[in-house]
């Protein structure tokens, strides 16, 4: 049945024959913005939403465990295989708040992510300066939900991974050739405007986002340490 | 003529208190849209872009078709094409089965909308889970969605905390917008955790790549379509883009004119189920593709320019007949001037004909959409379909508009003629009543000056020549 | 396009029926900056109203005639954004493929609206003699986006001295005319014509002008209907007024009604 209504309605849509054409070439919108103005812009639009933007060295760890104890954060969630898990073990305070694990499949821990999980770490892929946005691929090590799910979302960052625009990004970064299965862009804490057109933040996805931007060695020097 | 349209929209504008509400959201969302577009320049680049990239994609839309199915299924993802709602309906109805579902956590998605999903699954005892603030809100209250992007835009805090109060009545009372929206949070979080199917629309579907791209500002999104076992999204036919590389100006053209945010909290793009070694992600994505008239759309070279939507609303946010009677005056899916001309097309002139009247042909509608669909022109064209339609042979007939029309053709293409009536009238000017039909109800009549212009000029000699 | 020697004035068929006074106040405006006004006697209307309504064959029968009365080469110029744009935009597109599109595409090329005319193409130079007042401004749709002349009009009264404009809340909105929209859909017309009303009432303004007839006559009617006090004007007869008009002509027209 399904391949009588693909059939028939691809065969009116070629019914009237229209000139093929090459796809409109768009030219990559960027901005020409130095590492600092970059990391600047990046913060400036992260906390325009309500991120809690740190700027840190490599005692980031500590940060962090500071930052979730401010917000009174029993636990972080973390993947040990990602690319940061273990950085993040071993300058992980003894008083911080309890690190777990994530490493099962979402089938056996749908109870503890949803109900017992304060706050989930992940790394990100780049950073949007135009935007604010951080940019995911989930992986094995840190899967889609530890994102989504616990109410506070922490993300390290390193300056040299933001870029201007989403178009320069993709470019880069080829994209096109290899999508992951999930790709998120995500800027700020969950928000909604459906009442009165007046925002609140923290809807349904996490109601902080923690973003630690860490300045990477070999850049302009724009760290502010705030912590 | 007392028309089915007139009476709903007439109920509408009985109704101060949504009115109220809908006139301060769409002053705020037009203020937002100016500020997130300050440099005009830049605006126009990106609708030329955006006309370019939507264009491109109607007018190569089989082949992308193919490419797209070509794509998802290298990727996991199952195609599904449906004709009409019905097809539709019972695409989705089997995969759910199959998983033995009798729960469905739902994204937004106007399409679900457009083939009354959640009725149809409904009557097949499967519920359906609005997860969006806006969309819960008018589930609640057995409601339809007022605007397409901002679902309860008629409705007030006092409104949504008497009713969240009547569904909820072990939850705290308040009217406090961050009380509403912590109450909203703390209702569906079971959900979420325990439903195993979700359901979401689509905002563009990358050929190249096989990839669903979704955007939103709460999380329910990304919720719906990554904590089930199974995602089902569904979206129109002419939702296809050709490119990765064309979503960047697509995504600030949609998100600016919507919201005048410069980015949604969320994008979301989605390329396939779960892969063997991954923690979480659905186990299966369905995209069921829906044509519902869409093709017969894409059949006019004029017509098709329609396909071109993305969906922003900025339209309806700009028209003020919209902001007089708000979506439910339209009494149709898609309302507003994007409304006006979409449905008339979807579901038939003799059934929603009338709506392509529902404007002045002011022109806000087309100054500011991203896509630059022609909305005027479209509807326009719309009505002289309309008049053709009625005129032949098993028509409506609209003999008196045909005959007003035609006796005021024969008066103003013949000049004798013209000049002859325009002084009868100024001469009848006195005896001519001062009730002008509908127009007086609100008005003064209209003034008859004593001489016409064309009497004036050539007393003070103005000639032709 | 530079100063002409002569214009094609089309004086539209709303100024003929209800406001003449604005018609011929144009023509005396541009006549006095030495331009010969030519006004083609066979003149009717647009045809926009069967345009609109979807009645294309009617409105095309009507616009033929238009054709041949403003055959030349000269500017044609009209006092009303909404017809000018019937001319020069929908002109083109009524006669696509027909025997008469050149003819179309010609005229719509030499279609001015008057205010842009004395604005942009022969900046005219105006004394204003008239007292101080402050007047709120309507732009019509058309001249706002269609034709994209509201900036003329804006600088045009500008130029006047003792004027001070005033824009009523949610200006940019359409006052609910619409030409057969206001019979066809007349509630929701009404609602539109309220709020304009009492947007232009609330600026305290005693009088508001336009460059278009058609939203004068909603909203002066309406305005009437609700009570509010003050006046409505074209532009034209506005500035003939402030500028150079003879007391006998200038009497703004206090209200729509039938005398």
């Amino acid at each position: 049945m399904a391949t009588d209504s693909r059939t028939r309605i691809l065969e009116r849509l070629k019914a009237q024959r229209i000139e093929l054409s090459p796809a409109p070439v768009i030219p990559v919108r960027a901005f020409d913005w130095d590492a600092a103005e970059t990391a600047d812009r990046f913060q400036h639009m992260l906390e325009s939403v309500r991120a809690e933007v740190h700027r840190v060295g490599d005692d980031w760890p500590r940060s962090l465990a500071r930052a979730l104890k401010v917000r009174r954060a029993r636990n972080l969630r973390y993947g040990p295989e990602g690319p940061l898990g273990a950085e993040l073990a071993a300058g992980w305070p003894t008083d911080g708040p309890q690190l777990l694990a994530q490493t099962q499949p979402i089938e056996t821990l749908r109870d503890d992510l949803f109900d017992a999980t304060d706050a989930g770490f992940t790394s990100c892929l780049a950073g949007i300066a135009e935007t604010g946005s951080l940019v995911l691929w989930p992986s094995p090590a840190e899967p889609r939900l530890l994102s989504l799910v616990p109410p506070i979302h922490c993300v390290l960052i390193e300056t040299h991974q933001i870029m201007s625009t989403l178009h320069a990004l993709i470019a880069a970064k080829s994209w096109a050739d290899a999508m992951p299965t999930n790709a998120l862009l995500i800027s700020g804490p969950s928000k909604s405007a459906d009442i009165e057109q007046t925002l609140a933040y923290g809807v349904h996805g996490p109601k902080s986002l923690i973003v630690l931007l860490r300045h990477s060695p070999g850049t302009a020097e724009s760290v502010h340490e705030s912590y | 003529m007392r028309t089915e349209f007139r009476i709903r929209a007439a109920r509408s504008l009985g109704r101060p208190r949504a009115r109220g509400n809908i006139r301060r959201a769409m002053d705020g969302l037009i203020r937002k849209r100016i500020g997130a577009f300050p440099d005009t320049g830049e605006l126009e680049r990106l609708r030329d872009q955006g006309q370019a990239i939507r264009d491109h994609a109607l007018n190569n839309l089989p082949e992308l078709l193919e490419q797209l199915e070509r794509q998802c299924a290298a990727n996991g993802i199952h195609v599904h094409w449906a004709e009409d709602a019905d097809e539709a309906n019972a695409s989705i109805l089997a995969i759910i089965r199959r998983h033995n579902g009798h729960a469905v956590l739902k994204g937004k998605s106007m399409v679900s909308e457009e083939i009354g999903l959640n009725g149809f699954l409904a009557e097949h005892a499967i519920e359906p889970i609005e997860t969006d603030l806006g969309e819960l809100i008018i589930q609640l209250a057995q409601e339809h969605p007022s605007h397409i992007v901002a679902p309860a835009v008629h409705k007030d805090r006092r409104e949504v905390a008497e009713l969240f109060a009547q569904h909820f009545p072990d939850e705290p009372h308040g009217e406090d917008i961050e009380h509403l929206t912590a109450l909203a949070r703390r209702v569906m979080r079971a959900r979420f955790r325990d439903t195993r199917i979700g359901l979401s629309g689509v905002n563009f579907a990358v050929a190249e790549t096989g990839t669903l791209c979704l955007v939103e500002n709460e999380g329910n999104g990304r919720m719906s379509t990554t904590a089930p076992d199974v995602h089902i999204a569904i979206t129109g036919i002419e939702k296809v883009i050709a490119r990765l590389e064309h979503l960047p100006p697509l995504l600030t053209l949609l998100i600016r004119s919507a919201t005048g945010q410069p980015i949604t909290t969320y994008v979301n793009m989605i390329s396939g189920p779960r892969k063997p070694q991954e923690l979480d992600g659905p186990r299966e994505v369905h995209l069921v593709l829906l044509d519902n008239g869409r093709s017969r759309i894409h059949a006019d070279p004029e017509l098709r320019a329609t396909l071109r939507c993305i969906r922003c609303g900025a339209c309806m946010n700009h028209c003020p007949v919209y902001t007089r009677i708000g979506g439910h005056g339209y009494g149709t899916v898609y309302p507003g001037p994007i409304g006006a001309i979409l449905e008339p097309q979807l579901q038939g002139l003799e059934r929603q004909g009338e709506l392509a009247q529902a404007s002045t042909l002011c022109g806000a509608c087309g100054d500011v959409c991203p896509v630059r669909i022609p909305i005027p022109q479209l509807l326009n064209r719309l009505r002289s379909e309309h008049a053709r339609q009625k005129a032949a042979p098993g028509g409506s007939g609209a003999f008196v508009e045909r005959a007003i029309w035609r006796t005021w053709a024969s008066i103003h293409a013949n000049p004798g003629r013209y000049r002859r009536g325009l002084w009868l009238v100024m001469r009848l000017r006195g005896l001519l009543g001062r009730w002008m039909g509908p127009w007086t109800r609100t008005r003064a009549a209209v003034r008859i000056a004593p001489r016409s212009l064309h009497e004036l000029a050539r007393q003070e000699g103005f000639h032709g020549d | 396009m530079s100063t002409p020697d002569s214009i094609l004035f089309f004086g539209t068929c709303l100024i003929d029926l209800n406001r003449p006074e604005a018609g011929l106040a144009a023509m005396r405006l541009i006549e006095g900056t030495g331009i010969k006004v030519r006004f083609p006697g066979d003149q009717t209307c647009c045809g926009q109203p069967a345009y609109n309504a979807g009645y294309r064959d009617e409105a095309r029968r009507v616009a033929r005639l238009q054709l041949d009365v403003l055959a030349g080469t000269e500017p044609v110029v009209v006092p009303s954004a909404s017809c000018a744009g019937m001319l020069r935009v929908h002109y083109p597109r009524l006669f696509e493929g027909s025997a008469d599109a050149a003819r179309a595409e010609q005229l719509a090329g030499r279609v001015v609206e008057f205010c842009d005319f004395l604005e942009r193409i022969i900046d005219i130079a105006l004394v204003d003699h008239g007292p101080p007042i402050r007047v709120a401004v309507h732009q019509s749709c058309s001249a706002r986006r269609e034709m994209a002349v509201a900036d003329s009009a804006t600088a045009l009264l500008g130029r006047l001295t003792n004027v001070s404009l005033v824009e009523p809340d949610h200006a940019y909105e359409c006052c609910g005319f619409g030409g057969t929209f206001a019979i066809k859909e007349p509630e929701i017309s009404a609602a539109m014509a309220n709020d304009k009303a009492a947007a232009v009432a609330a600026t305290q303004a005693p009088l508001l002008v336009s460059q278009d007839c058609g939203c004068l006559i909603n909203i002066g009617g309406t305005a009437c209907k609700q009570g509010h006090r003050f006046q409505v004007m074209h532009i034209a007869e506005f500035l003939w007024e402030r500028c150079a008009a003879p007391a006998a002509l200038s009497q703004a027209t206090s209200h729509e009604s039938i005398q």
